[in-house]
């Protein structure tokens, strides 16, 4: 008997258990994909937002400024990359000035420091700005953080205090049972005390186990581009257009890895899962940025993604007990701002909602940290070679586009948190995610799975079961 | 920290003929410094033969040529390091290397070789439509995976882009008992050499589709299908003209791409194909720092990139006797009508040489033409060519003495027969 | 046999020639052109380049290649006989893996060195 299943390990669901797992709880995350964050987590602008978006009184106020304020700290203690660069909210059109004193007013009330910059100070801050712009709200406290190491980071601390993971399974079936649940797995079953739905995109579906529901996950389209690591200074801060009812609109920002991101688009779907890209799409989303930097270098674009978004029907989002039960907690419709939310909201629904129905008892030796991760360039180079000298991996480069080195490969493969695949590899080292996409180094990145997992080349995945990277080995009578 | 007269970044065949090329002209203090755990770069994958027939009068496969160059290395005693990544450079040559062995040297040299070679346009780079499921990879990805690590990728396979690299990995893959479905090249005209065309395409009936690229990819873990379109005149797909093929994988070979982070991390000036701007000593506008082979520009022969490395060497020869002119004595070198790019951008006019080698592609194929080199606007050459392909790099001797001044600027243009 | 029609690879021009059942080649610009016509309509031959399994190198695959041209309808069994090979490091450029490979009388030689290492 678990004390509580959590279905779903997006920014979310790894924070719930992340922050669950302080208290003497016997925690089980069940997650159908192949890895953490593996759909809307690592698709979507990266940006720790600073609040000045989200309708006053919300909870999409409340915890984008709650976990926008804890982000610092847990990228600390989670060692991940983030950067308060600030975020500037463009007035192109003069008609657009009067919104932004509104922006102000809202970011004002929801708790976010914001003010409001002139034309030319714009121009001075961002000198590749469309000389067209009549001025723009800055928001200091807003940033940018790698999206892929926030469930990543999050799941492995959650592990290393206890917590159990169990990627590829899908929870197909859900009912209550005297005063305890049974949730069904396409691979086994199991009983909890306290079920947390942060199943994203299909969480109406879980959703619907247990109860009927007036709510629905309705699924929202949005196409990047990535460019290569650009000279720095295209742009200073994270640059937004003003917010629609469509959304936030296409930004154009720097990344923590210094590469530039261009998007999102914003369409309704019929298909909650396809992440696929289209022509007529992206190059809305290219005019888009072109209005707010005309000239974006788009000849260094290394990579398109999609990501989806899950659209709650309700407009804001959902972080309550069912209808029927106080230890069915639905965590769904965590649509921007999602991922700077997080945090606030594993803590919120570990501490106010479990809270409600366990009893929480602090564990003694809980870690707040995880093992430190060395990133030799980082070093200055005396230290370098003393690392190197005691492990020579960190020597010996395997990713050139990015410089991630054998070293930095092998401790990633030796952390609590599984890494399974090769996107897994790529989410976490980096490598792979250069100008050359893997063109030099995955070959060399499968056989370092291979004999890591004790498999052949043949069946190491991509990404999911069923992406073999590989498809048949040749001469293999003469073997 | 070590010292060094000369360090080369790169030990494949650029890299290896500019160490020969400066070793026989007086420099003797080299090193070699090579990311992989073989000289020999990417002639090591490239098992076909075609190689050498202008060096060595042979045909030879890829790592016979490469052999040749790692033996007059050897012969020489010149100093290299493997498995070892530069790291970092900067304007005053402080070159910093990492390896398991060694850890991290820094190294202060007096000159620079840059060869570093290319990478792949990826998929991504071209935003192709669809999903982005496994089985998608560069054509040398594909030929890596094979021809080192004996997997094939797919077993059913379509190609993107008709430049050698694919077509030689058409004929490889279905060798080893893959099925090709076919070549869609974007441009009206194939862009690989017709023997190529031949051997790779004609020899096992894979059709090959001009105007033509990959307008979707379909599947979910893995590539189930993808559709080629037809594009109009600015490349763009039509729509209506899809046609759809069941495959497992996708190659792609859209393009080689000079692999030039540690330049453009000093801020060297690059041309607009994203190889430095150098003059006939392949000196780039950073002091004795220079660049050769496909880092430069993309070549189609290995012959030619030993050629020119060699020159390269010997250009830092001249530049460590203090022989090359350091003032701002510079003629440029432009690309005219019809001409997609010209290497060097710039002549420095010394007095080493009579003459120079002008290399460059022109945009699409003619007949019948003329190459016309214009110096301020008066013409001062011209060279008429019946046939003349984009796919095939135009090299061409010019006698500096028809440079009646040291300023100005040098125009190469196509311009047709007049009757 | 009908008119047959290629391209000529001897040099970048690309003729397209016919070829007819006298062998008579026309469409080439060069007298080179007309001996490739003849030559690849009565008896193509190709060279085959190709991988050998190898134990004890580096690498576990070594490169080969036919020594000289073969008839290119015999490619398929050579791939065969080429499949089967399993050699041990070291291997020099130059040593012969497959002697007379599917009679042509035509060798596989390797083209790389492959050090033995364990």
């Amino acid at each position: 008997m678990e004390d509580v299943i959590i279905i779903g390990a997006g920014a979310v669901g790894s924070f719930i258990a992340r922050s669950l797992s302080r208290y003497a709880l016997s925690v089980l995350v069940i997650e159908k994909e192949n890895d953490v964050g593996d759909v809307t987590t690592m698709a979507n602008s990266a940006i720790s937002h600073s609040g000045y978006d989200p309708i006053p009184g919300t909870k999409k106020a409340i915890f984008n400024v709650a976990g926008n304020k804890m982000m610092p700290e847990v990228c600390k203690d989670l060692d991940i990359p983030y950067g308060k660069v600030g975020t500037l909210t463009v007035a192109i059109e003069e008609e657009q000035v009067v919104m932004l004193q509104e922006l102000l007013e809202r970011a004002e009330t929801n708790g976010a420091k914001a003010r409001l910059v002139s034309a030319e100070e714009l121009k001075r801050m961002e000198p590749n700005i469309n000389p067209e712009a009549k001025g723009a709200l800055l928001c200091p406290d807003g940033g940018i953080v790698n999206p892929f190491l926030l469930p990543v980071r999050a799941m492995e601390n959650a592990i290393d205090n206890g917590v159990k993971l169990h990627l590829n399974e899908e929870v197909t079936g859900i009912c209550k049972d005297n005063n305890h649940y049974l949730v069904a797995t396409n691979k086994a079953k199991y009983e909890a005390k306290v079920v947390v739905n942060a199943a994203g995109l299909h969480s109406d579906d879980i959703a619907k186990m247990i109860e009927p529901i007036s709510w629905s996950i309705i699924p929202r389209k949005g196409e990047y581009y990535v460019l290569d690591h650009y000279a720095p200074g295209l742009v200073n801060h994270v640059l937004f257009p003003l917010p629609s009812a469509k959304g936030k609109g296409v930004l154009v920002t720097m990344t923590t890895s210094g590469n530039y991101l261009v998007g999102p688009s914003s369409e309704i779907m019929n298909d909650k899962d396809s992440v696929s890209t289209d022509v007529l799409t992206l190059e809305s989303v290219k005019a888009q940025a072109m209005v707010l930097v005309p000239k974006i270098p788009f000849n260094q674009q290394i990579r398109v993604y999609a990501g989806v978004r899950a659209t709650p029907s309700t407009h804001d989002f959902i972080i309550e007990p069912s209808k029927k039960y106080a230890d069915f907690i639905n965590v769904a419709g965590i649509e921007s701002p999602g991922l700077v939310s997080s945090p606030a909201i594993g803590e919120y629904v570990a501490d106010k909602l479990v809270g409600a129905v366990l009893p929480l008892k602090a564990k003694k030796n809980y870690k707040k940290q995880v093992k430190p991760y060395i990133n030799p360039l980082l070093m200055p180079i005396v230290e370098r070679n003393e690392l190197i000298k005691a492990h020579p991996e960190y020597g010996e480069m395997v990713c050139q586009c990015e410089k991630v080195s054998l070293g930095q490969i092998k401790d990633v493969l030796s952390r609590s948190v599984p890494c399974l695949s090769i996107k897994a590899l790529k989410k976490r080292t980096r490598a792979g995610f250069g100008k050359c996409q893997g063109g030099f180094c995955q070959p060399q990145a499968v056989r370092l799975l291979a004999d890591y997992y004790h498999v052949t080349p043949l069946e190491v995945l991509y990404d999911k079961l069923g992406s073999a990277l590989v498809k048949e080995e040749v001469k293999r009578e003469a073997k | 920290m070590i010292n060094k007269d000369l360090v080369i970044i790169g030990g494949g065949s650029a890299g290896m003929a500019a160490a020969v090329g400066a070793y026989d002209h007086g420099v003797k203090d080299i090193l070699i410094i090579e990311r992989s755990p073989f000289l020999g770069g990417i002639l090591n994958q490239c098992i076909h033969n075609g190689f050498g027939l202008t060096e060595f009068k042979e045909e030879l496969t890829g790592p016979e040529f490469a052999y040749r160059f790692i033996e007059q290395v050897k012969t020489r005693r010149i100093p290299y390091v493997l498995e070892s990544t530069v790291t970092s450079i900067n304007r005053d040559k402080l070159v910093i290397y990492t390896s398991a062995k060694e850890g991290v040297v820094e190294v202060q040299a007096k000159a620079i070789i840059m060869a570093t070679g290319c990478y792949e346009r990826s998929a991504g780079a071209i935003g192709i439509p669809g999903d982005r499921p496994a089985g998608i990879l560069t054509a040398g990805q594909a030929q890596l995976f094979l021809n080192e690590y004996g997997y094939l990728c797919g077993k059913r396979i379509f190609i993107l882009g008709s430049g050698d690299i694919g077509l030689i990995m058409a004929r490889r893959l279905t060798l080893e008992g893959a099925k090709v479905l076919g070549v869609a090249e974007i441009m009206p005209w194939s862009n690989g050499l017709n023997r190529n065309m031949v051997q790779c395409l004609f020899d096992f009936g894979i059709p090959l589709y001009l105007s033509h690229t990959v307008s979707k990819v379909v599947g979910k873990e893995r590539v189930e299908r993808i559709e080629i379109s037809q594009v109009d005149a600015h490349m763009k797909a039509i729509p209506g003209t899809e046609q759809s093929f069941n495959v497992d994988s996708l190659i792609l070979s859209i393009g080689l791409i000079p692999n030039n982070d540690l330049l453009n991390s000093i801020s060297c000036t690059m041309s607009r194909t994203r190889g430095a701007i150098v003059n006939e000593h392949f000196e780039t506008d950073i002091d004795g720092i220079f660049s050769c082979g496909n880092v430069l520009h993309v070549h189609d022969l290995v012959d030619n990139v030993v050629a020119e490395a060699r020159e390269a060497g010997k250009g830092v020869a001249l530049y460590l006797e203090g022989k090359l002119p350091r003032e701002d004595r510079i003629i440029a070198c432009l690309a005219g009508d019809g001409v997609g790019y010209v290497v060097p951008q710039k002549i420095a006019l010394d007095e080493s040489d009579d003459s120079l080698l002008f290399k460059f592609r022109v945009k699409a194929p003619s007949k019948n033409v003329f190459i016309e080199y214009a110096f301020n606007g008066e013409v001062i050459k011209r060279v008429f060519k019946p046939v003349i392909i984009p796919s095939e790099m135009e090299i061409e001797s010019f006698p500096k003495n028809l440079l009646k001044s040291n300023q100005g600027t040098l125009t190469v243009s196509l311009k047709a027969k007049e009757a | 046999m009908a008119v047959k029609e290629l391209i000529c690879i001897t040099c970048p021009r690309g003729c397209h020639l016919t070829v007819d059942e006298n062998l008579v080649v026309k469409g080439n610009f060069c007298p080179r052109g007309a001996v490739y016509g003849k030559q690849e309509v009565t008896n193509p031959t190709r060279i085959v380049t190709s991988t050998v399994r190898i134990s004890g190198a580096e690498l576990p695959l070594c490169p080969v290649k036919t020594a000289q041209p073969i008839p290119k309808g015999k490619m398929g069994d050579i791939m065969a006989s080429i499949n089967k090979v399993s050699l041990n490091a070291p291997i020099r450029i130059g040593d012969v893996v497959i002697a007379n490979v599917a009679g042509t009388g035509v060798d596989v030689v390797a083209t790389r060195n492959m050090d033995k290492v364990f």
